[in-house]
């Protein structure tokens, strides 16, 4: 082979091979994000049907119940406008507790409530995942707009 | 008073970093040798001040010195004296001095064993150094500096994160540290090697050992980090794509690029321009993980409190030094020459594909990790890539790496032929093969993939062993052939024991994601569990009191075939000053196995001595993970220490032997 298209072999080789990169990186990004949606967008039929996608928000107090095995649960997640179920078989991170926020991965159930395949608390007391504090701030502000009293809603922690 | 002390040596630091940074530069650039002069005693007093500082910070921790607000953020009076001195860089402030110590460390350490270095060339490797340990101080004194006091003094501290209390974070920081800041010796090289205009071979051979040390140091760092989560987090894992963890692994995935791509440039004097280009990069891939970390703008397990000002003042660092280097490259770069040619089929071809690649999958790490932001930043809504996306996207392009892997150090420079190195290699393909089909076997299911990594593993292994033999018989020359194998250049050794550590890794990722089993379920004391032949008997939990802790320690027999092994002891912990629970998972460590037991919470939480939530793991190979790493970093370890790095070598400062296939 000539030099010539011996580069022109390099030239070509490396811009199918590179080709071939960008369609499989970019289909393996395209169809492995998952969303954030609030609970008030998931009442109003915005979420997915059979796509994952993350919900976040509060737990609610005293909605955590335990099924009989001791490790299939179910609690309430909300934005303190709309609540939704969320149904979990697994071991609970560390920090999950009711009335602190969290994030579930997972998608929703043909009966309307939300089956996570994993579910993250952030390691820091105070702290309230970006997602969880974004859903609840969203819908106060809109509570706010409705009752002219923003007052009337205690703001939660959303500091780091 | 000592904290105000390390304060003012901070300052002083600064100012001998500026002149560091500027007047040896300047003195190159002119020809004055009494400013060059200046490099060697400035790097070495810089290093002083910023110890001495560091120091005061240490003293302050162990002293339980309160006043000091980042003292009083992260300690407390019942942490244990090895939490106290880690505590320093438990923390952005003290993480960031840790930084600027390794940066000062680094160079102290060019400035003493440069000596066969010509003057000009070191003075402009430490004034580079200099204007990046400049930049770094006045963000630690502008915006984050861990000598403010609190006036009145806390009586107590607000303790360090419980996460952090453990000899993870003693060992972890210092070492990913040392790998990020090393880089920048390879980069003060690049930059000193573009003013100079002097890229050539000599320039590839001063700067592989320290490129080689600072990559061992973030292999150890990283895999450091891995095995601490994987035993601390409680979550079985041992690696998640956080992005943090990327933040690490990108500068690995260039600085590995580097390590290569310098070979060639030594050797050969070809892809001096790359080879640039990748030092820049790996260096500026520390910082922006640096950015990503501590600006705040990712959440993640490692994110600090955050401080708007503080990232602002990084991006701009950011943009100034790659801005600058890249200009710097844009201008002097084509001045340096192409270098040796060679044919489509040889060493440096290969070798410039494991560069494309790894810099490939560089670049796809960085989009999955940026993607999130992106998407935030243009108003279109919150998501997250997970470990799919990045397991999609690594396997095919490991695929080609690894597979290369082992035949690449059979190919000869300038031009190789194929057919000579597939009879070269053709008898590792046999045992390749018979490994990856009994395997799986073995342990009950077949699959492609599986299959594929043991397939890659084993072929590295048999190539690396069979590239060894066939170089000792080459070079035997009468003697023994154990006398031949000893007496082969350490960088040769260095490059297949980094090899197999590639080999013994991905054994290790492959069986444990194959084959690893997983049980969550209830326990009452006296019920038992079985996971993958191993029988687990739930004793009870009981109250223990640790030094700062109060912890519901649970008891679990673990049994064989019906013998008895051990006990294991997982604890929940509840620390007095945080009052953040904590899961210590208690695990049985084997060479072809770990089995982990880890407690998740009770049942009644009015009634702990009662039924649990318990987590319990079977964990195949998962050791060879961290094995292979330290492998690779022993590796680099033994290449780094060839003869050749230290004999005086000014004079061969043109393109080694061009003849046959002996060195990597």
């Amino acid at each position: 082979m000539k030099s010539r298209h011996k580069k022109l072999a390099l030239i070509g080789g490396a811009l199918a091979v590179i080709g071939i990169i960008a369609a499989l990186v970019l289909n393996a990004l395209n169809s492995n994000i998952a969303l954030y949606i609030s609970p008030t967008d998931v009442a109003a039929g915005k979420a997915p049907q059979g796509k994952v996608f993350r919900i976040g928000g509060m737990v609610k107090e005293g909605s955590l119940q335990r099924q009989a095995d001791g490790v299939t649960l179910a609690f309430v997640v909300t934005d303190t406008e709309k609540d939704i179920t969320v149904n979990y078989k697994g071991i609970l991170p560390d920090l999950f507790k009711e009335g602190k926020g969290v994030v579930a991965q997972g998608r929703m159930s043909d009966a309307g409530t939300f089956t996570a395949n994993e579910v993250l608390a952030k390691h820091d007391e105070n702290y309230m995942p970006p997602e969880a504090a974004k859903a609840v701030d969203d819908a106060q502000s809109r509570a706010a707009g409705k009752h002219v009293s923003p007052s009337s809603v205690s703001q939660p922690k959303t500091g780091y | 008073m000592i904290p105000e002390l390390g304060h003012f040596a901070l300052i002083l630091a600064a100012l001998v970093a500026l002149l560091l940074g500027t007047l040896p530069l300047l003195g190159a650039h002119r020809n004055r040798l009494a400013w060059v002069a200046v490099a060697r005693p400035a790097a070495s007093a810089l290093a002083l001040l910023v110890t001495f500082s560091f120091a005061c910070l240490t003293q302050a921790f162990v002293a339980n010195d309160f006043s000091v607000v980042y003292v009083a953020q992260h300690s407390n009076s019942l942490l244990p004296i090895q939490y106290r001195v880690a505590g320093v860089w438990g923390g952005h402030e003290g993480s960031l001095l840790l930084w600027m110590l390794m940066l000062t460390w680094w160079a102290f350490a060019v400035a003493l064993l440069s000596r066969q270095l010509p003057e000009v060339m070191v003075a402009r490797v430490l004034g580079t150094l200099g204007l990046v340990a400049f930049g770094f101080l006045l963000f630690i004194l502008m915006t984050s500096s861990p000598f403010e006091r609190l006036l009145p003094g806390a009586a107590e501290g607000r303790d360090l994160n419980p996460l952090l209390q453990d000899p993870g974070l003693v060992i972890h920081p210092p070492l990913l540290y040392m790998g990020y800041v090393g880089f920048s010796v390879a980069f003060a090289f690049a930059i000193a090697a573009l003013l100079s205009g002097q890229l050539d071979a000599a320039w590839a051979r001063w700067s592989r050992p320290w490129t080689m040390a600072a990559w061992c140091f973030l292999t150890l760092g990283i895999a450091m980090g891995s095995w601490w989560a994987y035993y601390e987090l409680g979550w079985g894992g041992w690696w998640f794509w956080d992005p943090v963890e990327n933040a690490s692994f990108m500068p690995w995935l260039a600085g590995t690029a580097l390590i290569h791509s310098l070979a060639v440039t030594e050797k050969r004097g070809s892809f001096k321009n790359w080879t640039v280009l990748l030092a820049i990069s790996a260096f500026s891939l520390s910082l922006l993980g640096t950015f990503l970390v501590r600006s705040g703008v990712l959440t993640s397990v490692h994110a600090f409190a955050t401080d708007p000002r503080r990232g602002v003042f990084i991006l701009i660092f950011l943009v100034a030094v790659i801005g600058s280097s890249l200009a710097l490259f844009a201008w002097r770069a084509p001045k340096v020459g192409l270098g040796g040619r060679f044919a489509l089929v040889s060493r440096e071809s290969l070798l410039l594909t494991n560069n494309v690649l790894l810099v490939v999958a560089c670049a796809t790490v960085l989009l999955g990790t940026l993607y999130p932001l992106l998407i935030d930043a243009l108003g279109a809504g919150k998501i997250s890539v997970g470990p799919p996306y990045f397991n999609a996207v690594f396997v095919p392009l490991m695929t080609p790496i690894l597979f290369l892997m082992g035949v690449a150090p059979f190919a000869r420079w300038k031009e190789a032929s194929v057919p000579e190195i597939a009879r070269a290699v053709r008898w590792a393909l046999l045992p390749a093969v018979v490994v990856a089909i009994a395997l799986p076997l073995i342990y009950g299911a077949w699959s492609a993939l599986t299959a594929l990594g043991l397939l890659l593993a084993a072929w590295i292994v048999a190539t690396a062993l069979l590239n060894f033999a066939e170089r000792v018989r080459h070079t035997r020359a009468g003697r023994s052939f154990l006398a031949a194998a000893l007496s082969q250049p350490r960088h040769f050794f260095g490059m297949h024991l980094a090899h197999i550590g590639i080999a013994v890794f991905v054994v290790g990722v492959t069986m444990v994601s194959s084959f690893q089993e997983e049980k969550d379920v209830k326990m009452a004391p006296g019920e038992s569990v079985d996971v993958a032949g191993y029988h687990f008997t739930f004793k009870g939990v009981r109250a223990v009191d640790g030094p700062n802790y109060a912890a519901a320690r649970g008891e679990f027999d673990l049994a064989v075939d019906g013998r008895f092994v051990r006990t294991m002891h997982p604890e929940k912990r509840n620390y007095h000053s945080s009052a953040m629970p904590m899961t210590e998972a208690a695990i049985d460590a084997g060479v072809l196995r770990d089995v982990y037991v880890s407690l998740g919470e009770p049942i009644d939480r009015a009634r702990p001595e009662g039924e649990w939530a318990v987590r319990v793991y079977y964990k195949p190979f998962v050791d060879w993970i961290w094995g292979g790493c330290v492998l690779m970093a022993l590796g680099g370890l033994v290449a780094m220490l060839d003869r050749r790095y230290r004999i005086r070598s000014r004079a061969a400062a043109t393109v080694a032997t061009p003849a046959g296939s002996q060195q990597a």
